[in-house]
């Protein structure tokens, strides 16, 4: 069996990545994957813990999440094509009409 | 009949809203009809109901019919009893007086009215504003109760403001500067004073004594500990307070001159016969309490004279007709006060009904010689008019020489009655103010009647050609008024006068509601040759009075203008009314608006400081926040990032 520790050192990786490509890319369809990797290496993390305790309830979670991200991709995805058909780009930087 | 006494108040109600609703489309001689037609009725069924009540024995003369409770209380007094107030009007011979004087004379001033303001804008309004008078007053007086009473006595308040603003464009003071509609507003303002002191002290009666019914308040208070004297003390001079203000008595008379800025009829009717006596019926209403109050009466009777003496010295010197008749009403005003003072109730309320037929005449009669010149009321400008308007003279002079006491008019029974009452009741100095006042009072008006209608006329030859009697409308009622002015006194012939023949119907009628007072005041045998011996000084000073007056003003033995200059200080002194109204500018105003202005300035800049503070550090806060809102979506997930950081690390560190 695999060390579980080496298991969620993995999910910090893939959750740092997914935070470093929010952060730092421009484009929004990037941005949405980069987010969906944040949301599965916090799968993983819960699947490790569910196999360390034990019962069912992180696996719960984990079906909970994974029906969240793709309502939230298909919401995302929607408002980047929206977005794409009036500003000709997906490039959030230069979308920044939300200010004061 | 008697069951009908609550309708007394509603009819004139029915012209208000007729009349209200309608008064303009309809014709001015439908709105007059409509108005005197109101208070006929009103005067039918008083009369109807007094005759049925005069069949009654004495001691059974009470009637009362409620139209429901109105307030319920909790237990108040020493005993924690429940009281509730009843919408109840009640009939006595108090009342019985009062709702026939108001009523009769009412009717004669609206009959009066019909022919005095028919050249004039707003007829429909006034007549809906007097008929709203006639109903409150009458409210007022039919009240089983005092909250009732004070009803009405607002009611009174609120329309005598209306009609003393009538003219409310027009300039009515040239000394002051007033408009009428400041007139009307001084007169409101100044009884609001009364009446706050009013309300004071039906409060301290009804939680201290648990009562306001007139029936009930005597027995409440004779149970009174001797604790409660101080309180009850209080109590009478507050609502003696009340009634300072609505009876125009010092300190708070200076409305009642001003009042005189509304048309005759209302000066005739509201600031003379009816509404400014209401005062005087309610602390005759409530003799039983101040029987237990003896300092209260004795300050009433103070001031009571005091106000009759000093109102009479203005009156000297006033030079509109109406003005000289407004300072004889507070000093009349001052009589009954002083009566009433004195424990001689009966004449404070005889006196009442006399003055509301002889002052009512003087004011219509005041009215036909204005309206027949055109609006001229400054009695330097008239004179000569006796052959001009005969009726007007005649009825004038009835009033005149009823006013000043000349038996067997009106007058002099009802203040030889005062008279009579100060003296034997031992009030010595009073009944010097009261007999002093009496000689003034002759004085005054036979000056006003000698200026007025004898000698030549003083003003321009115009208007005297063109000077005439007034309407049918207008002189009749003051042939009425003439006669009671005449004959009514005769209800009241003091026994003394007759050999000790007892026939003062009037004294018996209110017996049973006031009691006999001071034995000394209505008991008239052993005192007899001493009242006749009073009479006489009496008789002696008007007289005397009416002489002068007929040396200055009709021979011209002596010049007025020369006796002025050698009073010099006094004439400038009554000229200027004592000066009270600088005085109370001063003393009160002033004060008065520079805690405004302060409050003001308190609200502006603290009170309004404070909430424009926050708006601004709101807006300060904002300005800095808004920086955040760049609108870049990355700047807000390194924020959100830097926000879990810190509170993982919190958590972690705890």
């Amino acid at each position: 069996m695999i060390d579980p520790r080496l298991v969620l050192l993995l999910s910090a990786v893939l959750f740092s990545l997914g935070v470093a490509g929010v952060l730092l890319r421009r484009g929004a369809i990037t941005i949405l994957m980069c987010v969906e990797l944040m949301l599965n290496a916090a799968n993983l993390a819960f699947i490790t813990f569910a196999r360390l305790k034990g019962g069912a309830e992180a696996q719960i979670y984990v079906f909970f999440i994974m029906a969240l991200a793709a309502a939230e991709a298909a919401a995302g995805l929607a408002i980047v094509i929206a977005l794409f058909r009036l500003r000709d780009t997906t490039d959030v930087d230069e979308i920044n009409l939300l200010r004061w | 009949m008697l069951k009908l006494i609550g309708l007394i108040p509603v009819f004139p109600l029915v012209g208000v809203i007729v009349n209200g609703l309608f008064g303009r489309r309809l014709s001015r001689q439908a709105v007059g009809i409509i108005g005197c037609g109101v208070v006929l009725a009103s005067l039918i069924v008083s009369a109807g109901a007094v005759l049925e009540l005069s069949k009654l024995p004495p001691d059974a003369r009470y009637y009362e019919t409620s139209f429901g409770p109105w307030i319920p209380m909790g237990p108040v007094g020493a005993h924690g009893e429940a009281v509730t107030i009843d919408w109840g009007f009640a009939l006595d011979p108090l009342s019985a007086v009062m709702i026939l004087v108001v009523t009769g004379v009412g009717f004669l001033i609206h009959v009066y009215s019909v022919g005095y303001m028919e050249h004039e804008e707003g007829f429909a309004r006034f007549f809906v504003y007097i008929n709203l008078f006639m109903s409150m007053m009458l409210m007022l007086v039919l009240g089983s109760n005092l909250l009732v009473t004070f009803v009405g006595w607002e009611g009174v308040g609120l329309c005598s403001y209306l009609l003393i603003g009538f003219f409310y464009d027009r300039p009515f003071d040239t000394r002051t500067g007033l408009t009428c509609a400041d007139a009307g507003r001084k007169a409101f303002l100044v009884n609001r004073i009364g009446d706050f002191a009013f309300v004071l002290g039906m409060l301290y009666l009804v939680t201290q004594f648990a009562t306001l019914h007139y029936r009930t308040v005597a027995g409440a208070v004779a149970q009174a500990g001797d604790g409660q004297h101080a309180l009850l003390v209080a109590v009478g001079l507050l609502l003696f307070i009340g009634a300072c203000g609505k009876s125009a008595q010092i300190p708070l008379y200076v409305w009642l001159p001003d009042a005189m800025a509304g048309p005759t009829p209302v000066s005739a009717l509201i600031h003379a016969a009816t509404m400014v006596t209401a005062g005087v019926y309610m602390v005759t209403r409530m003799s039983g309490l101040y029987v237990h109050a003896p300092e209260a009466m004795l300050v009433i009777a103070i001031i009571g004279a005091a106000t009759a003496v000093f109102a009479a010295t203005m009156g000297i010197t006033a030079t509109d007709i109406k003005k000289v008749l407004a300072y004889s009403t507070v000093s009349q005003l001052g009589y009954m006060f002083a009566a009433a003072g004195v424990g001689a109730w009966t004449a404070a309320i005889f006196h009442l009904m006399t003055h509301a037929f002889f002052k009512a005449l003087l004011f219509l009669g005041a009215g036909s010689v204005i309206h027949g010149q055109h609006g001229e009321q400054d009695i330097t400008r008239m004179g000569g008019l006796r052959a001009k308007m005969p009726v007007t003279f005649l009825t004038f002079l009835t009033a005149t020489l009823a006013i000043a006491g000349i038996v067997p008019l009106a007058g002099f029974f009802s203040k030889d009655e005062i008279l009579w009452g100060a003296w034997s009741s031992g009030h010595k100095i009073v009944w010097g103010a009261l007999a002093f006042a009496a000689g003034l009072t002759a004085f005054y008006m036979f000056r006003l009647a000698f200026l007025v209608f004898y000698g030549t006329y003083r003003g321009d030859k115009h208007t005297f050609d063109h000077a005439h009697e007034s309407p049918a409308s207008m002189t009749v009622p003051l042939t009425i008024l003439a006669v009671l002015s005449a004959v009514g006194g005769l209800v009241g012939i003091p026994a003394a006068l007759l050999g000790g023949k007892d026939v003062n119907v009037f004294h018996h009628w209110l017996e049973p509601v006031v009691g006999s007072g001071h034995a000394a005041v209505e008991g008239a045998g052993h005192g007899g040759s001493q009242e006749l011996a009073l009479m006489g000084v009496a008789l002696a000073i008007a007289l005397a009075g009416i002489g002068l007056a007929w040396l200055i003003y009709r021979r011209n033995a002596l010049s007025a203008t020369t006796i002025a200059g050698r009073f010099r200080p006094v004439y400038t002194l009554w000229r200027n009314l004592y000066w009270v109204d600088e005085l109370y500018e001063a003393a009160i105003l002033k004060p008065f608006y520079a805690v405004s202005r302060f409050a003001a300035g308190f609200d502006r800049w603290i009170v309004d400081g404070l909430v424009n503070a926050s708006g601004v550090v709101t807006d300060i806060v904002g300005q800095l926040l808004k920086l955040f809102q760049t609108g870049y979506v990355r700047n807000y997930a390194l924020l959100f990032l830097m926000g879990v950081t810190a509170i993982l690390v919190y958590l972690a560190g705890r």
